[in-house]
């Protein structure tokens, strides 16, 4: 069967061998040695588009999509509104098949559409600068403590122990690569006095809103930056970043517009103070004027970057998430003002209805006080694994299981996806376990 | 068609793009005032206002759907339709990562065999599809390298050997993972120097990073002996994937001697690049390897999928398991070619490759003359001469509807044009090409105006890099 992506013809093919002048496409690969161009490879044999269709079809439909089911799992990844919008625009094929905006004359709606995104994510942090964004929350964490190290040329990196667990396994391993240490840290403790930076969560993993004034100061007062790992959702109704005084703040943009997509791909927000611009990783885009004086945007300081500077760069990053970021800014962009206020609202308030008829129920507790965005932990009258277990069979996807961290206990979180009807279910069936 | 109104300029009080349901539970409590925001502004446009917008910003963007793409080590091949639709199957968009593994056995099927067909197609035994674009696989494999001599108390081994015409990338991911950096020259047929590597390679080299085919497009000869004398000394050999569409249903990296290799979905297996984004770097590993690899990977049990974390796992890269999505379409790609279906690819590429590089020859310098691999680098050094650099020459093309190749790398080719067609361009198109490039090559003795103030027909003319680093302006302001 010929193959819809190979556009030549064999009359093509000879007429360009002719011009070559070679007598076989065999003979462009003599330069490797001949035992080494003829590997035998052991793959399926191919399959037509509707054959394929249907066999990854099969596969998908073995998988719980949370579509059928009331999901009160988060964690990292969260399950949100997307506007149809989004998924119109970042579906457009001059945006998704183009490369990086290295062209910029051909490259205005990339780079527009990140000018944006940028200016959009700075509204919503309070934070001075943003970058186009970085692969994950967890990695635009890491870079951040390692930028902090940059800044106050120190190697110690303080993180709280509030902070998601893979968050701080990820900042461990992008640290300790550059031969660099990190620590946790309770909140109420002291920081070791040469530490580069202190990372908060917030709200944190348990979904309890810190006090985060007292850890900027505390951060600020031996010298140290302060990173911020915010939920970019809760926002629309709690202080920003920007103005507890964060000097990086970082999130997963994935909430913003994008799906679960089985945890990839995600987006990592990436802002900090206007005075550390030129130590910030990734890409950056910045407006200025054509040959004509016409408004128009590029990549800028470039200076920072792989591509340039390369092994004296910020970061190694080159490849991303632009797409991501683009849905980002075209989610922020459709909610607007209103609309976030909205679904963080919606957010907060059937949470708390979920929280307050869980903790009445017999066995059942918060574990931490208020106040809590949209996440909480409940312990248990019995291992929440068996609940998960029990929950699934009635459709609903139950929580984290994070007895290994609080015995018997669970993370909920509830967002704008559930409705009351769900929530009432998901507690008659706690009860009843 | 310029655009020059940005999304507050359309903001009108009370709209918003789309509707939202009302609270159905009673209201709590508000937590305390000082926890509260008081200011949020964004836009606020009607759902037509921010379509139209945003269309029109596309209608700017030049992608694969629009033409020729050729920019060299980028691997800008035409990105399958329903590869798109197979990602958004609900099946696989909407499945939580935390979800229970027995909720999520066809997702983490696909993983299981990706990492087996990844594996098999780079001669290696193990995979990772953590990274979540090419430098963090690199960042990866470094670190894998590093764990590896740590391993066997090695410590030593505080370096890494680059060539001189290695991706920007390399040297800034080795400097992330603490090493130091040694280089290695190229000779004149754009090979590896062997004497500069023989004084480089001693016992304080953990590794050699070495694109192949090279970035200059070659096939160095070698190869073995490149990986015996860095084996010898103690060394592994890991390679920058970048330029596999050459070796698709030919060679195996594992073969050549490499120990580890990352690799780019969104370049060679046909995901679309989104503008810088998603990407997918998968690294794939020899056994000596394999204990170290990132966590977590995909195994099976008898009839089960399960992931899991090798005891020496340089650890967690990622919030999840890497960048699904995009494993999605590669998982399709593979699936829908086949053995001999990857054998056609790495054979029109190449073959499209040589055909430009034959037909470009009588007007721009070749500074390697021989047969190329998947792609070819000339200079343009000659227009050079006349006042004409490169950057004129890729802002000239655009006035044609092309987009230009990938200009100034590899560093050590003065004014470099690095071009790559890819298998997915006809002989139609390169044809167009190769008219294009004559006649800019024309204009530079006839007309050098026209190029010097290219490009004319964009949505935009030649922007000022200048003043967009001297005043940053990197964001517009909303203020109540």
């Amino acid at each position: 069967m010929p193959s819809p992506y190979l556009p030549n013809t064999d009359a093509d093919r000879s007429a360009m061998l002719g011009e070559i002048g070679v007598g076989s496409i065999e003979e462009l690969f003599q330069d490797i040695p001949e035992r080494l161009r003829h590997a035998q490879f052991n793959l399926p044999s191919p399959l037509s588009e509707l054959e394929l269709k249907k066999e990854l079809s099969r596969l998908a439909s073995l998988n719980a999509s949370l579509d059928n089911y009331a999901c009160f799992l988060g964690a990292g990844s969260y399950r949100h509104f997307i506007p149809a919008t989004v998924e119109h625009v970042i579906g457009r094929s001059e945006l998704y098949t183009a490369y990086t905006p290295y062209q910029a004359e051909v490259s205005q709606g990339t780079l527009q559409g990140t000018y944006e995104y940028q200016s959009l994510i700075c509204q919503l942090t309070a934070m001075e600068a943003s970058n186009a964004g970085m692969y994950d929350g967890s990695t635009a964490a890491a870079e951040a403590a390692i930028m902090a190290c940059l800044i106050t040329k120190r190697d110690r990196v303080t993180v709280s122990t509030t902070v998601n667990p893979t968050y701080r396994e990820v900042i461990s391993a992008y640290v300790k690569a550059r031969d660099h240490s990190t620590e946790t840290v309770e909140l109420g403790s002291r920081l070791p006095a040469d530490c580069a930076c202190l990372v908060v969560q917030q709200p944190n993993f348990f979904g309890h809103l810190e006090e985060m004034e007292i850890q900027v100061r505390k951060a600020h007062d031996i010298g140290a930056l302060f990173v911020a790992i915010v939920d970019p959702i809760s926002l629309g109704m709690f202080k920003p970043p920007g103005q507890y005084g964060a000097d990086i703040a970082v999130a997963d943009g994935q909430a913003l517009g994008n799906p679960m997509s089985f945890g990839g791909p995600g987006l990592g927000i990436f802002t900090c103070r206007q005075k550390y611009l030129r130590q910030m990783p990734g890409r950056i885009v910045g407006k200025t004027v054509d040959a004509e004086g016409k408004p128009g945007y590029v990549m800028t300081l470039v200076t920072r970057e792989q591509y340039i500077r390369r092994e004296r760069a910020t970061s190694n990053i080159c490849t991303s998430e632009a797409l991501m970021a683009l849905a980002a800014a075209v989610y922020l962009a459709t909610l607007g003002k209103s609309g976030l206020r909205q679904v963080a609202n919606l957010c907060y308030h059937k949470a708390h209805y979920a929280a307050q008829k869980i903790s009445r129920l017999k066995g059942y507790s918060l574990v931490f006080p208020e106040p809590f965005f949209k996440e909480f932990a409940i312990s248990c009258p019995v291992a929440p694994s068996g609940i998960n277990q029990v929950l699934s069979e009635e459709r609903i996807i139950g929580g984290l299981d994070i007895s290994h961290i609080i015995d018997n206990s669970m993370l909920l979180c509830v967002t704008e996806m559930n409705t009351r009807q769900e929530i009432d279910r998901l507690v008659e069936i706690l009860g009843g376990s | 068609m310029s655009h020059h109104y940005l999304l507050p300029d359309i903001s009108q009080p009370g709209k918003i793009g789309c509707s939202l349901p009302d609270l159905d539970v009673p209201p709590a409590e508000l937590p305390p005032k000082d926890l509260l925001r008081q200011q949020l502004e964004l836009p606020e446009i009607s759902e037509v206002g921010l379509m139209r917008y945003f269309t029109a910003l596309s209608k700017l963007n030049y992608g694969v759907d629009t033409g020729f793409y050729p920019l060299g080590s980028c691997t800008m091949k035409y990105n399958p339709k329903w590869h798109e639709d197979i990602a958004r199957l609900p099946g696989f968009a909407s499945i939580h990562p935390h979800q229970s593994e027995e909720s999520a056995q066809g997702a983490l099927q696909l993983m299981f065999e990706l990492q087996q067909y990844l594996a098999e197609i780079t001669g290696m035994s193990a995979t990772s599809l953590v990274p979540m674009a090419g430098a963090q696989g690199e960042f990866a494999g470094l670190l894998m390298v590093k764990a590896y001599h740590r391993d066997r108390r090695d410590k030593a081994r505080k370096k890494i050997l680059l060539t001189d015409s290695s991706h920007g990338t390399n040297p800034a991911s080795a400097v992330m993972c603490g090493f130091e950096i040694g280089t290695v020259a190229s000779d004149s047929e754009g090979n590896v120097a062997m004497k500069s590597l023989e004084s480089a390679m001693n016992e304080e080299v953990a590794a050699l990073t070495l694109t192949m085919p090279t970035t200059l497009g070659l096939f160095d000869p070698q190869m073995l002996e490149i990986s015996r004398l860095v084996h010898e000394r103690g060394g592994l050999l890991g390679a920058d994937g970048a330029n596999l569409n050459a070796f698709l249903g030919r060679v195996k990296f594992g073969e050549l001697g490499y120990d580890y290799v990352q690799l780019n979905l969104h370049k060679t297996f046909s995901t679309p690049h989104g503008g810088g984004g998603p990407g997918s770097g998968p690294v794939c590993v020899k056994e000596d390897l394999a204990g170290f690899l990132p966590s977590p990977s995909v195994t099976k049990s008898g009839a089960k999928y399960k992931l899991v974390s090798t005891p020496k796992s340089i650890g967690r890269i990622a919030n999840f398991y890497g960048n699904f999505g995009v494993m999605c379409k590669a998982y399709a790609y593979i699936r829908s070619l086949g053995a001999a279906g990857l054998k056609e690819i790495s054979e029109d590429a190449v073959l499209n490759a040589n055909y430009l590089k034959e037909k470009l020859k009588p007007y721009y310098h070749l500074p390697y003359d021989r047969t190329c691999m998947h792609e070819v680098v000339f200079s343009g050094r000659r227009q050079k001469a006349k006042g004409i650099h490169t950057v004129d020459i890729a802002k000239r093309l655009l006035d044609y509807g092309l987009h230009p190749p990938t200009v100034y790398f590899p560093l050590i080719v003065d004014e470099a044009l690095m071009i790559e067609p890819t298998e997915t361009e006809s002989k139609r198109t390169l044809d167009a090409f190769v008219e294009a490039m004559k006649e800019i090559a024309r204009d530079v003795e006839a007309n050098p105006e026209i190029l010097h103030t290219a490009p004319h027909n964009t949505p935009i003319r030649r922007l000022d890099d200048v003043r967009a680093a001297r005043n940053p302006d990197l964001r517009w302001q909303m203020r109540s």
